[in-house]
C-alpha cells in the first residue's frame, strides 16, 4: 500500500522552492572567491551581491546591514555575543559597557543558552516570563528596562506555539530607555511582514531553509550605526563582520527564496488561516478533550499546537509517521531529554498536556486534502493510544 | 530517493508498536492475582501490570497491561506480556529492562531507561500476588526499590553496575544515566554505591561476589 506524503512540519524546516534550486544550480557553475579580483571573483561577487539585495529589501533593510552567516543559531549567537567583548579596537564599546541581557524564557535554545553561557562571565541576564498565550507583558519588560541599560532579545513569533509579539511597542519602549534591541524573526520572516524601519528593530535574525530556501545559511541584520562585534573572526568578509569565504550557493538561494515569499506570501496567508480553522473544528469535532495551545489571534497562521491528554507526544508522532503524516512533539521523549518543551512548560499548561502536545505546522505545499486527511487519521490514533493509556482523560488515576 | 529509509526503532519494535498484544481492554471486570504500576506521567511514562498465576504452580498464566508512554513504552510492555506467559513467579522476578530491550532487537541506551518499565511493574505485580497469598517473606529479599525517581533506576541496577565495574559516581552515571535529570537521588546513590563496593569488592566478600555471579549465569 503507498501512503500519502503529508508534510506538516514547515517550522523545523521548509523543502527548497523549485525555482529556488533552478537559481542554485544555475550559480553552481559560478566558483569564483567573491573575494578575487579577477573575473571569477568578480562574478561571484555580483551574484552575492544581488541576492544581498534582495534579503535586505524583503525586510526593508538596506543591503549593506546584512550579514549572511552559516544559519540562524549564528546570528542569534553574534548579536549576543557582543556584550562580553572587551577589544578597544572593536566598534562595540558602546553595547560592551551594557553587561546586561533580557530576554524571554520562550526564546529558541540557541538564545537561552548563549544567554547562559554568558551569565558565567559577568552578563546578567534577566528572563521574562510570558502569559498564558505566550505573550510577553510589557510591564514587566519596562520593570526591567528601568535597572539600567541593556540588550533586549525577544522573538518575534515563537516557533512552537506560533504566538507573535507586539515587536513595534516592545522596541519603542526598549529604545526609550536607552538600550538596544534584537528580535529573532526566523519563524516569522517569509509567514507575516517584517519590515525592520516598521519594527524599528536594531539587529533581526532571519534563516534561508525556514523560508523555502538552502540549509546552511542565515542573515543578521545590523542597522547602520549600531555598534558591533564580530563572532568569527580573521577575514574582510561581509565588511569585516563575518570572516569565512562565504556560501555563494546558499546566499543565492536565500536571496532567490525571500523573492519568491514576497510573490506568494499575501495569498498564502489567507489560504493557511482557513486550513487551520478547518483543521481546529474538524479535530474538535472528532476528538474529546483537545486543547489548542498559543495566541488564539496573534498566532503564525501555519502554526498549530494542540495537546491531546492521555497520550503521549512521541507515540502520537510515530503513529502518524506511520500514516505519512509528519509533524513535532513538544514531549520529553523525543527530545532526548526528559523535559517536555520549556515553551509549554513556560505557558503554564500541566506537564501531561504537554507530552501529549503536537505541532503542526503547514506550508506553501498544504492542500486542502491534507488537511482532511489529518482530520480523517488523528481521531482514530488518540483513541487507540488513549485505549491503551494508564491516564484515564478526565477521569481518576492521574500519575 | 529509492533508498529504503529505516524506522526509527527496529523492525520488531514497530511491529509490537503498531498491533500491541494483551492490552487490558477490560480493567473493571480482569480478576487479576497481582497489580502493579510504576512511573510517572509528569515524567511522561506510566505503566500498569495485571497477572493471573496458577497458584499451585507458581506460574504466570495471563498478563495484561496498559501504558502511557512512547512508542518504545508501549511495544516494551507488548513484548513483556507475551514472554512471561507461562513462566515461573521467580523467573518473570528476573527479567531486566536490557531483557526486554533484547527481545525488541535493541533499543538507543537512552530509550532503554525511560521507557522500559515493564519489568519494574511486573515485579510490582508479583510482589502483589504475593502480598494478597501471604508470602512477604518472598518480597523482601528480592525486591527491588526505586532510587532515581526521575529515570526509575533501583537499587538492583545500581548493584548490577557495582558488579559491572563502576567505582565512582561518574562510571556509574555513564552505565545507568542515574540523577542525570534532577539530581535529588544523589547522596543516597553514594551511598548505595559505597555499601554495594564494600558488600562486593572488599577482600572477605570475594566469595560471595563469585556466588552472585554464579546465580546470575544460571
Amino acid at each position: 500500500m503507498k501512503t500519502r506524503k503529508v508534510y506538516m512540519d514547515n517550522n523545523a524546516t521548509t523543502p527548497l522552492h523549485p525555482q529556488v534550486k533552478e537559481e542554485m544550480i544555475k550559480a553552481m557553475e559560478v566558483f569564483g572567491n567573491p573575494s578575487s579580483l579577477h573575473q571569477f571573483g568578480r562574478a561571484a561577487k555580483a551574484m552575492m551581491q544581488e541576492a544581498r539585495e534582495k534579503v535586505a529589501s524583503f525586510i526593508g533593510g538596506s543591503p549593506e546591514e546584512i550579514i549572511f552567516t552559516g544559519s540562524g543559531s549564528e546570528a542569534n549567537n553574534t548579536v549576543l555575543s557582543i556584550l562580553v567583548c572587551h577589544s578597544r579596537e572593536c566598534d562595540c564599546s558602546k553595547v560592551g559597557k551594557f553587561r546586561r541581557i533580557i530576554t524571554t524564557v520562550i526564546e529558541h535554545p540557541c538564545i537561552l543558552e548563549t544567554a547562559k553561557c554568558l551569565s558565567d562571565r559577568d552578563i546578567k541576564v534577566s528572563y521574562l516570563s510570558v502569559d498564558q498565550y505566550g505573550k510577553v507583558r510589557i510591564e514587566e519588560l519596562e520593570d526591567e528596562l528601568k535597572k539600567g541599560p541593556a540588550l533586549v532579545s525577544i522573538m518575534t513569533a515563537n516557533n512552537e506555539i506560533g504566538t507573535i509579539q507586539d515587536i513595534k511597542q516592545i522596541s519603542r519602549l526598549v529604545h526609550q530607555y536607552g538600550s538596544l534591541f534584537h528580535t529573532d524573526a526566523i519563524q516569522a520572516v517569509g509567514k507575516i511582514p517584517v519590515a525592520v524601519n516598521d519594527l524599528e528593530v536594531d539587529f533581526l535574525t532571519l534563516s534561508g531553509h525556514k523560508v523555502y530556501g538552502p540549509k546552511g545559511i542565515g542573515a543578521l541584520y545590523v542597522r547602520r550605526g549600531t555598534p558591533f562585534c564580530p563572532l568569527i573572526r580573521g577575514g574582510h568578509q561581509e565588511s569585516g563582520r563575518r570572516a569565512g569565504t562565504e556560501n555563494t550557493l546558499g546566499i543565492v538561494g536565500f536571496g532567490k527564496a525571500v523573492e519568491m515569499r514576497k510573490e506568494e506570501m499575501p495569498s498564502e496567508h489567507e489560504r493557511l488561516l482557513l486550513f487551520k480553522e478547518r483543521l481546529k473544528d474538524g479535530l474538535k469535532k472528532n476528538i474529546d478533550h483537545i486543547y489548542f495551545n498559543g495566541h488564539p489571534q496573534d498566532c503564525l497562521a501555519n502554526t498549530l499546537n494542540v495537546s491531546f491528554p492521555g497520550a503521549e507526544g512521541e507515540a502520537i508522532l510515530l503513529y502518524l509517521d506511520l500514516a505519512g503524516i509528519a509533524v513535532s512533539t513538544g514531549s520529553a521523549c523525543a527530545s532526548g531529554s526528559l523535559d517536555p518543551s520549556h515553551v509549554l512548560v513556560a505557558i503554564g499548561i500541566p506537564i501531561e498536556y504537554a507530552h501529549g502536545s503536537i505541532r503542526i505546522s503547514m506550508g506553501r505545499n498544504t492542500t486542502l486534502e491534507d488537511i482532511d486527511y489529518i482530520i480523517e487519521i488523528m481521531p482514530g490514533i488518540i483513541k487507540r493510544i488513549r485505549n491503551m493509556s494508564t491516564v484515564e482523560v478526565g477521569g481518576k488515576r492521574n500519575g | 530517493m529509492a533508498n529504503k529509509i529505516d524506522w526509527v526503532y527496529s523492525e520488531r519494535l514497530k511491529e509490537h508498536f503498531l498491533n500491541p498484544r494483551n492490552i487490558l481492554e477490560d480493567e473493571d471486570s480482569y480478576q487479576e492475582d497481582g497489580k502493579g504500576i510504576v512511573g510517572n506521567i509528569k515524567c511522561g511514562d506510566q505503566m500498569m501490570v495485571v497477572i493471573k498465576v496458577d497458584k499451585a504452580k507458581g506460574i504466570i498464566t495471563d498478563c495484561k497491561w496498559k501504558t502511557y508512554g512512547c512508542a518504545s513504552a508501549i511495544a516494551s510492555t507488548s513484548i513483556l506480556s507475551e514472554m512471561v506467559k507461562g513462566m515461573t513467579l521467580e523467573d518473570a522476578y528476573y527479567i531486566s529492562a536490557k531483557d526486554i530491550a533484547r527481545e525488541l532487537d535493541g533499543l538507543p541506551e537512552h530509550k532503554i531507561h525511560c521507557s522500559v518499565l515493564g519489568d519494574k511493574a511486573l515485579r510490582a505485580a508479583i510482589n502483589d500476588y504475593y502480598r494478597r497469598n501471604g508470602m512477604e517473606d518472598k518480597i523482601k529479599k528480592e525486591e527491588a526499590r526505586i532510587v532515581c525517581q526521575c529515570l526509575n533506576i533501583t537499587d538492583r541496577e545500581i548493584e548490577e553496575a557495582v558488579l559491572n565495574g563502576a567505582r565512582t559516581y561518574l562510571e556509574l552515571q555513564e552505565r545507568t544515566k542515574i540523577g542525570t535529570v534532577c539530581g535529588q537521588c544523589k547522596e543516597e546513590t553514594l551511598d548505595l554505591l559505597a555499601k554495594y563496593i564494600s558488600e562486593h569488592f572488599s577482600e572477605d566478600k570475594k566469595e560471595k561476589l563469585e556466588n552472585i555471579n554464579k546465580k546470575k549465569s544460571e
